[in-house]
């Protein structure tokens, strides 16, 4: 290769960095306003141990507000897979759903 | 509404950036949920966000019920693009910024001028401007594209000569990352077959896994700053989560397989090219190594059953074996080819199922399968838990040939393989 670079001159080169996706902005389904009498799904997605937890958030709902109604249910494979069964039956029969635990 | 574990703060905030979602509602519990206790996780539940400070189900409730505030969509900015040149500036300060954009593996690069890119481009037939391929850290977030030009000012980066260009041209093509984000920290693997090994003077002999070749060390650096720089970028704690690392990343253990010293057909021959084009195989895991010398006429059974339990159940064994070792095994075991040595593997590597059920990966990425049907995960699930079960499939074992003879040595590389692409078309 030719040596171009010597000293304090000024130099050219090329920027190495690749050319981003567009962002297409997605709406957020909206809140409750408030949860009383309500059904929460608590959606393990079978990753570390994530379901233990959400039975203890499980456990909260039932101890701190009786009136909220939750279902634990597991994502139908693995979490690298979507699962639109899943997200079709929450939104038949679910107000919201609380997902975790992300890693 | 999401929960995450509080190591994931700056992963959670680029995804749903680059999702377009600014506006999803998440809180923190600490890490690790891994292992934890029922009374250890409730107290997760009702203790405070690591990062906020604040009630976890305060914010859990009020994610569910209150409006999002302060970040509407449309005041966010989602245009962007990546020019084609840096400002000018002197040799030491482009180095400096090319350090603190974190566009190096933190090792001197050699500056992409106008010049040397252009040498670069030289050595393939396609257009500068020409599409070359998209990478992604992972699956969770988008692909990002590049040019050939894109990918040239990588490989003079990364100091590869000119001749070399298609080789890495068909790495980036590959659709694979060498600098893929999973917490397990990964790293690649490269293996070239046909012509172009010789035609660029690889070594594919005597320490062809280690830095004494050129070729073999240049191609291997390029392929994962290419990477790291046109996938988005490969930052700890941001887009790279792999909590320990992986030393392998540095040249992706890039090396030729030894086809002329080797009694089998060469690898990419196994996978539908023919012996005189030349081919780039790439694998991604290697995390763990196994290895031993020599195929010994009493005992090499045992040998070889114990160094595959000593991977991780979820892994995948690539066989890297010195022509001497390859040929062992041949007089051993009769495995006058390839696939018969993979055969044999497939039924000796054995676990108990019990054994197999518990490690965590199976449990994050096979059991989930398993209990809805796939097989042969499905089958192995009604195993009783002291009923040995295989542990891999047969198209996740692979043997490859690399060695100078110094010694019948071989090794088990933890590794799963991606594709073979052809480097003829990048010519």
């Amino acid at each position: 290769m030719a040596n171009e670079t010597n000293g304090d001159a000024k130099i050219s080169v090329l920027n190495p960095v690749g050319y981003p996706p567009k962002i297409t902005p997605k709406p957020m389904a909206p809140r409750l306003g408030s949860l009383d009498g309500k059904t929460l799904y608590l959606v393990d997605p079978r990753f570390d141990d994530s379901g233990l937890f959400l039975r203890q958030v499980q456990n909260w709902f039932a101890e701190h507000m009786p009136s909220v109604k939750t279902k634990l249910v597991e994502m139908s494979s693995v979490y690298t897979k979507d699962d639109p069964k899943t997200w079709e039956t929450i939104k038949a029969n679910g107000d919201g759903a609380i997902i975790g635990v992300g890693h | 509404m999401a929960l995450h574990t509080h190591v994931f703060k700056q992963v959670v905030e680029s995804v749903i950036r680059i999702h377009g979602m600014p506006q999803a509602r998440y809180a923190f519990v600490p890490q690790p949920v891994m292992g934890k206790t029922a009374e250890q996780l409730r107290a997760y539940v009702d203790g405070k966000d690591p990062l906020t400070g604040r009630p976890v189900m305060q914010e859990v409730i009020e994610g569910l019920t209150r409006p999002a505030e302060g970040d509407r969509v449309e005041q966010i900015k989602f245009e962007r693009s990546t020019p084609r040149v840096v400002d000018a500036d002197t040799e030491d300060n482009l180095h400096d910024l090319f350090l603190d954009n974190n566009w190096t593996d933190k090792l001197p690069i050699i500056l992409p001028t106008e010049k040397r890119v252009a040498e670069m481009l030289a050595h393939t037939g396609r257009k500068p401007d020409e599409v070359a391929g998209h990478l992604r850290s992972n699956q969770f977030r988008q692909h990002w594209e590049f040019t050939v030009e894109k990918v040239a000012v990588n490989a003079v980066m990364a100091g590869a000569r000119p001749e070399y260009f298609p080789v890495i041209l068909a790495l980036a093509s590959s659709g694979v990352s060498a600098r893929g984000s999973t917490t397990s920290s990964m790293a690649a693997m490269v293996v070239v077959n046909g012509p172009i090994r010789n035609e660029i003077g690889m070594n594919s002999g005597t320490g062809a896994m280690a830095p004494y070749n050129h070729a073999n060390a240049t191609i291997g650096r390029a392929y994962g700053l290419l990477s790291q720089n046109l996938q988005g970028g490969s930052l700890p704690g941001d887009s790279y989560m792999g909590s320990q690392g992986n030393n392998y990343a540095y040249n992706s253990i890039t090396c030729a397989e030894n086809e002329e010293r080797s009694p089998w057909e060469p690898f990419h021959v196994q996978h539908g090219f023919k012996a005189n084009e030349s081919t780039v195989s790439i694998f991604t895991g290697c995390r763990s190594t196994a290895f031993t010398l020599g195929v010994r006429e009493q005992y090499w059974r045992e040998h070889a059953r114990s160094m595959l339990r000593g991977l991780d159940a979820h892994g995948a064994p690539t066989f890297v074996l010195d022509p001497i070792a390859a040929r062992q095994f041949i007089d051993r075991g009769g495995f006058d080819t390839k696939e018969k040595l993979i055969q044999w593997v497939y039924e000796n590597a054995l676990m108990p199922a019990g054994e197999y059920w518990d490690y965590q990966l199976i449990q994050n990425y096979i059991y989930p399968r398993a209990t809805f049907g796939e097989e042969p995960y499905a089958s192995k699930l009604k195993a009783a838990p002291d009923e040995m079960i295989r542990m891999f499939k047969p198209d996740e074992i692979h043997v490859v040939v690399v060695g100078g003879e110094t010694n019948g040595y071989w090794r088990i590389m933890d590794c799963n393989y991606q594709k073979t692409v052809s480097v003829d078309e990048w010519r």
